[in-house]
């Protein structure tokens, strides 16, 4: 046991709080008391209390013991709004079969850090998480104890039962919850013992899993209100064009249209967050009645775009550097290409050295170079952007899905002037975030919708506004080298990375540490396209591209690429170069020998390719090894083996859930993805031209294991997808005798690859 | 606008609108029946999934003056209590991750196993080819319709 100071955020723990209950909640109705039991055909219904009582801001108990938790964190799909309140139950001792889970609106006062975003939920909640829950169990025991007049020492929970020891006393928790209510807030209180956990460790079904397979609203775009319009925005067609004007009297005469106007969302003079990225600031709204007369009026909106002088200029002076003359300033993917290969590295800072590389390189007598690259991307969630608001004269109500409630009560803030307390977010479930949520302009957008019209409107991205918007994965570049001496040693490496507008390298990470000679450099090139963080930022290309490095420098060296990379990471562990390596060894190597032995690696069987990838980031460890075939220039994925260290897996079937997500989703994006440029302009704006992986794309079947080592949980969003794209393409080399250096691979693939026979 | 008379999920319903109207608009904006989800609206990602006549279509893709007269099902009507042994599958298999594709994937598969009670992987993966995942969850839709293909044989 440990023990806590509740003093951390104390105020979460004060009572009379006063959201429980607010009107703008989607609908606490009484489904979300209805769910699966844990075999998951049943169907168990939960008697709702006469009487809840507040113990502290994440938790209130009614007089029948049923339990509310408030999930604090936005829920993206990865399953926090489950795992999040199982923490607090763990600790609250409490049967998870009497718990029922709402989402909490944002609220600073309670809440640390409500946000979904670098995998973070579970590892920096946990302590609060379960102080809360701990700290509510001591309040109800002694509450227990006053009545019984015992003491609190002599008194176990089981389930939210309370027994005396020495007597046959029991009380259960909906019996003391009011009193427990009055009881002062504990200084400190005890934490579990890993070995005690009842809850933590055990798989739980999503708490919305039924809502789901049955419909109901959850989503942004599920939420209707009375009086409410639709809204949706125009955007120019290209990155660095403007809106000049248009022809908004012809529309605002069609059936349900209401009005037809500009917004400003980010004034210039406006004092923006790290979250306002938004690539058009001046657009045209239609707002209407429904969202079919308002997608017709948008088709009908005739809209002048112009050039915006200054954006172009600033490409057309960077292209002529470049030697590209009489250029107009519109991106395109064939000059970003040139931009990258010709000039990037020109331009590169050296961001660490060790040892002398530069002499290393010199005196090798084999130098092995490669280049890789990735292009841009959109996240596409499936859910396009969208949010509900309903501003009035002292008031800003939001209601939709965000994964940074907070950084966006500032930006409504300082764009509309409101007062903090004045402005109310709430979150829905999410049709997907992958980064994307992050950057809450749309909200914005609907506030000042919303604030125009005088009414409730729901702001609506279609799928060709969502995809053309920008805030994309950037496009990177990275070429690594290696120095061969006579005895096939390695002895030194060399990344240089770079990217549009950023670059992905993460220079203290693997093999930093493991190598005497080395040299990381960076570089990058602006752009007119907005980019933003998606699913592992940067990790999600310089992984594959890593792992792949490594794998055709172990074949050059005639090593095992696993126990190459193995004996690399002892180096590192028992020797280290340098001094600010951000991984640890020990665990790197844990989840590369698991998965040798989880697949049986080196007993493969003829007509499957094998590759192998392994990465740590966001806290967490991934090896994976994809076995594939390919078929004709079909790829066929037939089986991904996982091995994850992410500390103590909280829900271990939801955890496999999100690994096998994350696999998916690298192999998708690696193979199939991307977004180009003419002139600016996006040239996929739906799912007919934009590949995502489908159905018979996705792998035959995926294993996936945990190491078991008891250390405090991270993150799991992120860390299964960066990896499996180097284990894809060195699986792809095993099966057609080719590297595979650009994605997306199926370009290369299907320009007459020869299967190696 | 006009009106037409659609008959969803077992229920008579009257709906003025565009005859235009993509089944979709008119089940989420009109109808207050938001299981239906919007993905694409150009029949790309399946999840606008409905049962017209028994058959899965695009809503999306289905106006309202062809939808009319016609039985259409939506995921709020594939069983009176959520109890199809689909949606079973789906919460033993505990398939959703952000859920949004989920409704459209269930209103596919159900369709498919009415046809083919006893699919093959294949003819799983090429029935559910137009459902997209962006979540990935693919395994576990696969394997959730086959643990409801043994449920219902059975
Ligand atoms: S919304 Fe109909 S198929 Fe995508
Ligand atoms: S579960 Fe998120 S799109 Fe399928």
């Amino acid at each position: 046991m440990s023990k806590v100071k509740t003093g951390i955020g104390r105020r979460s723990f004060i009572k009379s709080v006063s959201f429980a209950g607010g009107g703008l909640l989607i609908g606490f109705n009484w489904l979300a008391c209805k769910r699966p039991n844990e075999d998951g055909v049943e169907e168990m219904v939960l008697e709702m209390p006469e009487e809840w009582f507040e113990i502290n801001g994440y938790l209130k108990i009614g007089d029948n013991g049923v339990v509310t938790i408030y999930s604090p964190n936005p829920e993206i799909g990865q399953n926090v709004k489950t795992s999040m309140p199982m923490i607090v139950a763990e600790e609250l001792d409490v049967d998870w079969d009497m718990v029922v889970v709402e989402q909490a609106p944002l609220n600073t006062d309670i809440f640390t850090r409500q946000l979904a975003g670098g995998s973070q939920s579970i590892r920096q909640g946990w302590e609060s998480l379960r102080t809360a829950g701990a700290t509510a169990r001591q309040m109800l025991l002694i509450a227990a104890a006053n009545q019984l007049e015992a003491d609190v020492a002599d008194l176990t929970v089981d389930k939210g039962v309370i027994s005396h020891k020495g007597s046959d006393r029991k009380l259960e928790y909906g019996e003391v919850a009011k009193a427990a209510s009055q009881v002062a807030v504990p200084e400190e209180v005890e934490l579990k013992d890993n070995n005690d956990f009842k809850i933590i460790g055990t798989s739980r079904k999503n708490v919305d899993g039924k809502k789901i397979v049955t419909g109901q609203p959850l989503y942004g775009l599920d939420v209707y209100k009375d009086g409410m319009l639709i809204a949706m925005v125009v955007q120019p067609p290209a990155f660095g064009m403007q809106f000049k004007s248009m022809n908004a009297d012809e529309v605002k005469s069609m059936p349900g249209i209401v009005d037809v106007f500009t917004i400003d969302t980010y004034p210039e003079d406006m004092e923006k967050e790290w979250s306002d990225t938004a690539a058009f600031s001046k657009l045209a709204v239609v707002v209407g009645e429904t969202t079919w007369q308002v997608m017709q009026a948008k088709k009908a909106l005739n809209v002048e775009w112009e050039l915006n002088p200054d954006l172009v200029k600033k490409m057309q002076i960077l292209e002529k550097s470049a030697g590209m003359d009489g250029t107009s300033g519109l991106e395109n993917t064939n000059i970003h290409a040139t931009l990258m290969a010709e000039t990037g590295a020109r331009n590169s800072e050296v961001v660490r050295r060790d040892g002398d590389p530069e002499a290393e390189f010199k005196k090798a007598s084999r130098i092995i170079e490669r280049t890789y690259t990735c292009p841009f991307l959109a996240h596409n969630c499936l859910e396009p952007m969208n949010f509900f608001a309903n501003v009035t004269e002292d008031k800003a109500e939001l209601l939709g899905p965000i994964q940074t409630p907070e950084y966006a009560e500032k930006s409504v803030n300082k764009r509309l002037g409101f007062e903090l307390e004045d402005i109310d977010i709430q979150m829905t479930r999410m049709g997907g975030g992958f980064g994307r949520r992050l950057y809450g302009h749309f909200l914005v957008e609907a506030a000042v919708i919303s604030q125009k019209m005088g009414k409730p409107i729901k702001l609506v991205y279609s799928r060709e506004d969502d995809m053309t918007n920008g805030v994309y994965r950037p496009a990177y570049h990275v070429t690594y080298r290696a120095a061969l001496d006579e005895n096939n040693n390695l002895t030194a490496f060399h990344v240089n990375a770079g990217g549009i507008p950023e670059s992905p390298l993460f220079a203290n990470r693997f093999p930093a540490g493991a190598v005497d000679n080395y040299l990381a450099e960076s570089w990058s090139i602006d752009t007119n396209i907005s980019v933003g963080a998606f699913r592992a930022p940067r990790s999600n290309f310089i992984a594959g591209a890593e792992q792949s490095f490594l794998d055709e420098l172990a074949e050059e060296m005639g090593k095992d690429p696993i126990q190459f990379r193995l004996d690399m990471l002892k180096r590192a562990e028992n020797d280290p170069v340098g001094e600010k390596n951000d991984y640890d060894p020990a665990r790197y190597a844990g989840v590369l020998e698991m998965v040798r032995e989880k697949s049986n690696w080196g007993k493969e069987t003829s007509n499957v390719a094998r590759g192998v990838s392994a990465y740590y980031c966001h806290n967490s460890y991934v090896a994976q090894i994809l076995d594939m075939s390919v078929n004709g220039d079909q790829p066929v994925i037939h089986k991904v083996t996982c091995a994850v260290d992410c500390g103590i897996v909280v829900n271990p079937d939801a955890a496999k859930n999100m690994v096998e997500g994350g696999t998916v989703d690298g192999i998708g994006h690696a193979m199939y993805s991307q977004m180009t440029f003419k002139e600016g302009e996006p040239q996929h704006n739906n799912f007919d031209s934009y590949r995502l992986i489908r159905h018979p794309e996705a792998p035959k079947e995926i294993d996936v294991y945990f190491i078991e080592n008891g250390i405090d949980p991270t993150g799991l969003g992120e860390p299964p997808f960066p990896p499996i794209m180097g284990a894809l393409a060195n699986a792809l080399y095993k099966a057609t005798g080719k590297r595979f250096y650009n994605q997306p691979f199926i370009n290369e693939l299907k320009s007459g690859v020869k299967v190696k026979g | 606008m006009a009106e037409f008379n659609i008959t969803i999920n077992g229920k008579e319903q009257t709906v003025d609108a565009d005859p235009q109207t993509p089944l979709l608009w008119v089940l989420r904006d009109h109808l207050n029946l938001v299981g239906t989800k919007y993905g694409c609206g150009i029949a790309q990602c399946g999840a606008c999934t409905v049962h017209f006549n028994g058959t899965a279509v695009r809503s999306c893709q289905l106006p309202i003056s062809t939808a009319a007269n016609n039985e259409i099902v939506t995921i709020e009507g594939l069983s009176e209590k959520g109890d199809h042994p689909v949606q079973k599958a789906w919460l033993e298999h505990d398939v959703p991750q952000c859920g949004y594709c989920q409704a459209g994937q269930i209103m596919t598969a159900t369709a498919l196993l009415k046809k083919n009670p006893n699919p093959s992987d294949k003819e799983i993966e090429n029935a559910m080819y137009g459902n997209i995942c962006r979540c990935g969850t693919y395994t576990r839709i696969k394997a959730a319709i086959k643990t409801a293909a043994k449920s219902e044989q059975s």
